[in-house]
Order: structure tokens, then C-alpha cells, then sequence
């Protein structure tokens, strides 16, 4: 009894650190030390776990552990911060199938309730859902498979149909006894995977932040639903927390798109647009060379930078670093616009101009530079494309109308930079790159502005 | 009882996880993202337990697999969240 009171009084000091850790990572300035926190908290309830007396032997432990431990340590020293995304979904992945497989493993040892195997199939179904999505999400992000949303007819029928399978397996699974119980579970596992394949299948790259807030959300409740399942209440609240915080990231990526989270789910991004006739952009776009875009904006008195996944891609972050530093030293102010679902994952932008060593107080949201925006000479917009769409506020037939996008067309001069004229990742038409005030860089972002840099000098 | 216990554990969890990340900037999605995916390597504690307990070589077996896992989950998620977190500067605090 001693032993099982001072392992719950850790769960319970563990989770407060949790608490607090969570709370700090709402500012920059004590972020750091909040993570740190939070690792405290989890250090201990891992430590004070080894003390639980239903532990016999510590060599599978400590195997795992070390394998666990090396491999995470390697990944996130060497992983580049363009590739986090696809880090965090692996990462996410993991997080369900250890989910999965602890639920799985509590069958074993003891006599379950009805109750008790209810909770374990839930963290065996999340648990499962999470660790496919993950991995499919993965795969896109890293472009192992194409990042484009694939849909085909009868999808929705097939969902509802496999989890109708899904429900039924599970409670065939509760009320059955004997060896039947083993070959439910595994239909309950498979069905769990092709589940989650098929979620994140007809989801395009540019909803990736949804699916990302949305995949770490369920990672939490695997988590939470392991726990009641194994009756550990460090697992429901840390899980619980996670879970919220995922909900709230996806709610906050689905409000900055103007789309409802079933919308995002459920239909990709070319199955809106076959609705609505877009008008035809008429005009011309016109292309400029670097060294024009030098004398503009060496006239400048203010430039915002815009920022997108094409900066990414291109590992531009650190030459736009430079670019600000020029133009700052030739008196104009310059700051960053960011979109909320600019990237592939929520603030992925933020982070690379970190990495580059921006000042964070730089980076502006949509809705603080939107109302400046006309007071602006320049806006560059680097790799974006659908975020800076004005088609979102001025054409009703566009797929993308009505969702909230950064005005660098109000601005009084628009420089984007683009590799070609293709359309972004939604296929939408851009009538930005034809507007009179709109001058387009074609090329390779980095090199451009490179070139940009060159004529300063 | 048990049962009603455990719903008002979630219960509270999940308002408070609401209340917590709601006033999180845009800024730290990232790291916050990176960093409540540690949390949920949570689950490495439960996975302790199965990997530990020998109640049957398949639930050794899948605690390993579970505690290998999850420890990747913890550690990676920590240390990466920790060098994003590093990279945040004011300008003019350190360069």
C-alpha cells in the first residue's frame, strides 16, 4: 500500500508539472523552460513507475528503453527543421501504436470486465488510427507518396460501411469469450489501420496542418484511453490534455481555411471546385528580373515578407534572413506576414525564420498586418500561394472563397516569387499574379533572392 | 464508482487542456504541437508495466515493442521541442 501511494502522489505532482510545462509554452520567453518542466514531470512518472511492484523483470525495459531512447535522441539532433512536419506525424505514429499495443497487452495478466475490455478496444481502435494516419500523413509530407488528395467514388459509402464493420467487430469482441475473443481483436486491429489509412488518404497536402493538429490530438486520446483501460491516471489526464490541445490546434487551422472540420475530412480540394464555375482572371502576369526588384525595393521605406511552403521547399529562410538584414540596414522597416495554415503544419513558418534567427516580434499574424497592409511599398510574397489569394475575398465561384487570406495586393507593390505559373497546391487560379500592381520573380526562390542580395552589394 | 471517478478525471482533464493551449500565440504551434506529442508518450508508463510484469511472453513481447516506441515518442519529442524552443530569439537578447 506504502508503495501504490507514493507512486499516485508522483502521478499526481508529475501531472502538475505537466500543467505548468503546458502553460509556460504560451509565451516565447519562458517556452523553453515550460518544455523542460514538462519533461521533468514525465521523468518522474516514468521513474516512479519502476517501483510498481507487478514489475518482475527489467531487461525488456531496459532494452526498450535504450533502443527507445537512441533512436529518438538521433532523430531529433539530426532532423532539419523544413523536415518537422513529417517528424512530428512519425513521432505521432509511434505515440498510437505503443497506445495500440499497451491496451493490447493489458488483455493479458488479468480478468477484464466488460467495462475494462470496452476501454481496451478504444485505445486498440485509436491507438490504431493514429498509428496509420500517422504514417500515410508521413509518407505525403515526406513525399514518399503523392501528396495529393486521392479520391475515388463510393468513398464515403465505404467509410461508413468499414466503420459500421468497425463497431460491430468491437462489440463481438466485448461480449464474445474463448479463442473467438483473439480473432475479433485482430479484425478490430486490421479494420483500425484501414481506418486510418482511409482518413487521411483523400486529404491534400495543403490541409496537412489540419490533419497533423488532428492526428496529435487522437495520439492523446490513444493515450487517455490506455489509461482507463490499464486504470492509470497519469495516462488519462496527460492523454486527456494532449487530446484537447490537438482539438483546439485543428479548430484553429479549420477557422484560418473557412472550412469546417468535416469539409476537410471528408472532401478533397478538387471535389469543391467541379461546383463552382470560377470566373475567367483576365490580364496578363508580368515578370520581372531581380535586379528591377533591387531598385524597387531599395527605395523602400517598408516591406513585409509573406512567407509560404515553397520557402520550405527551397530552404530560403536563411537568405531571407539576409535580404531583411539589408534592407533594415538601408533604413526601411521590414516584417513577416504569416497565414495560420501557411506550411505544412501549424506555425511550420515560425520556426523555420527561428531557425534562421528572426526576431520573433517580427512575425505577424494575418489579422495585425491586414489592416497596415496599404502602408506597405513592398510585399514580397516568397513560395505562398493560396493564403494570399484575393480570389478569397472577391470571387464568390472560387473554391476558396470566403476563407481569410493575407491583402498583399493591397499593398503598393506585390513582388511574388514563384518557380512557374502553376497553380498552388489547391489548383486554384490566382488573379494576384495578374493584378496591375503585381510583378512575378519566376525561379528558384533561394537563388532569386540570392540575386536580389547581389545587386545590394 | 470507479467508472464515475475516471469520467470526471477525463472530464476536468479536457476542460483543462482547452483553457490551457487556447491562449497559445501562433507563433509556438510548432513547438507545442512537438511538445504535447511527448506528453502523449505517456502511454510509456503503461507500457512499463506490460513489458515488466511476465504475465505472458505476447504481453512482454508487445510492452517491449510499446516501451521502445513510446521512449521514442518521449525523448525525440523533447529534445526536438527543446531545439526549436532554442531558436526563438527577441532580437538583441543573444547572437
Amino acid at each position: 500500500m506504502g508503495i501504490e501511494l507514493l507512486v499516485n502522489l508522483s502521478y499526481v505532482a508529475a501531472a502538475v508539472l505537466f500543467i505548468f510545462g503546458l502553460k509556460m509554452l504560451g509565451s516565447p520567453a519562458t517556452a523553453r523552460k515550460g518544455n523542460l518542466i514538462s519533461a521533468l514531470g514525465m521523468f518522474i512518472a516514468v521513474v516512479i513507475t519502476l517501483l510498481d511492484q507487478s514489475i518482475i523483470d527489467y531487461k525488456w525495459i531496459i532494452a526498450g528503453v535504450v533502443v527507445g531512447g537512441l533512436i529518438g535522441a538521433l532523430v531529433a539532433r539530426r532532423v532539419e527543421m523544413t523536415g518537422m512536419p513529417e517528424m512530428v506525424a512519425l513521432f505521432n505514429g509511434f505515440g498510437g501504436v505503443a497506445s495500440l499495443f499497451v491496451g493490447w497487452a493489458a488483455l493479458y495478466g488479468f480478468e477484464a470486465t466488460t467495462f475494462e475490455l470496452i476501454t481496451i478496444v478504444l485505445s486498440i481502435l485509436i491507438g490504431g488510427v493514429t498509428f496509420s494516419g500517422s504514417m500515410v500523413a508521413w509518407g505525403k509530407l515526406s513525399e514518399r507518396i503523392s501528396g495529393k488528395a486521392m479520391v475515388f467514388s463510393g468513398q464515403r459509402i465505404f467509410n461508413i460501411l468499414l466503420i459500421i464493420a468497425i463497431i460491430a467487430a468491437s462489440v463481438m469482441f466485448t461480449i464474445s469469450t474463448g479463442p473467438a475473443t483473439s480473432i475479433y481483436l485482430y479484425v478490430v486491429i486490421g479494420l483500425s489501420l484501414l481506418l486510418g489509412i482511409m482518413l487521411v488518404i483523400p486529404i491534400g497536402g495543403a490541409d496537412m496542418p489540419v490533419v497533423i493538429s488532428l492526428l496529435n490530438s487522437y495520439s492523446g486520446l490513444a493515450a487517455c484511453a490506455a489509461g482507463i483501460a490499464i486504470n492509470n491516471i497519469i495516462l488519462i489526464v496527460a492523454g486527456a490534455l494532449v487530446g484537447a490541445s490537438g482539438i483546439i490546434l485543428t479548430q484553429i487551422m479549420c477557422k484560418a481555411m473557412n472550412r469546417s472540420l468535416s469539409n476537410v475530412l471528408f472532401s478533397g480540394f478538387s471535389a469543391v471546385s467541379a461546383g463552382g464555375a470560377a470566373a475567367k482572371i483576365e490580364g496578363e502576369a508580368k515578370a520581372m528580373t531581380a535586379e528591377d526588384a533591387y531598385y524597387v525595393l531599395e527605395a523602400a521605406a517598408s516591406v513585409v515578407i509573406v512567407p509560404g511552403y515553397g520557402m520550405a521547399v527551397a530552404q530560403a529562410q536563411h537568405v531571407v534572413k539576409e535580404l531583411q538584414e539589408l534592407l533594415e540596414k538601408n533604413g526601411a522597416e521590414v516584417v513577416y506576414a504569416i497565414h495560420p495554415v501557411a506550411g505544412r503544419m501549424p506555425g511550420h513558418m515560425n520556426v523555420l525564420l527561428a531557425e534562421a534567427d528572426v526576431s520573433y516580434d517580427l512575425l505577424l499574424e494575418m489579422d495585425a498586418i491586414n489592416p497596415r497592409m496599404d502602408t506597405f511599398d513592398v510585399a514580397i510574397v516568397i513560395g505562398a500561394n493560396d493564403v494570399v489569394n484575393p480570389a478569397a475575398r472577391e470571387m464568390e465561384g472560387s473554391p476558396i472563397y470566403g476563407m481569410p487570406v493575407i491583402n498583399v495586393d493591397m499593398a503598393r507593390n506585390v513582388f511574388v516569387m514563384k518557380r512557374s505559373m502553376a497553380s498552388g497546391f489547391a489548383g486554384i487560379d490566382n488573379p494576384l499574379f495578374f493584378k496591375e500592381n503585381t510583378r512575378m520573380l519566376f525561379g528558384d526562390a533561394k537563388e532569386m533572392l540570392g540575386n536580389i542580395i547581389k545587386a545590394f552589394s | 464508482m470507479e467508472i464515475v471517478f475516471l469520467a470526471f478525471i477525463l472530464m476536468l482533464s479536457i476542460f483543462l487542456g482547452f483553457e490551457l493551449i487556447n491562449k497559445v500565440p501562433a507563433t509556438l504551434h510548432t513547438p507545442l504541437m512537438s511538445g504535447s506529442n511527448a506528453i502523449s508518450g505517456i502511454t510509456l508508463v503503461g507500457a512499463l508495466t506490460s513489458a515488466g510484469a511476465e504475465h505472458a511472453v505476447l504481453s512482454t513481447i508487445l510492452g517491449t515493442i510499446a516501451v521502445t516506441m513510446a521512449t521514442i515518442n518521449v525523448i525525440g519529442g523533447y529534445m526536438v521541442t527543446d531545439r526549436m524552443l532554442a531558436m526563438f530569439k527577441k532580437k538583441g537578447s543573444t547572437k
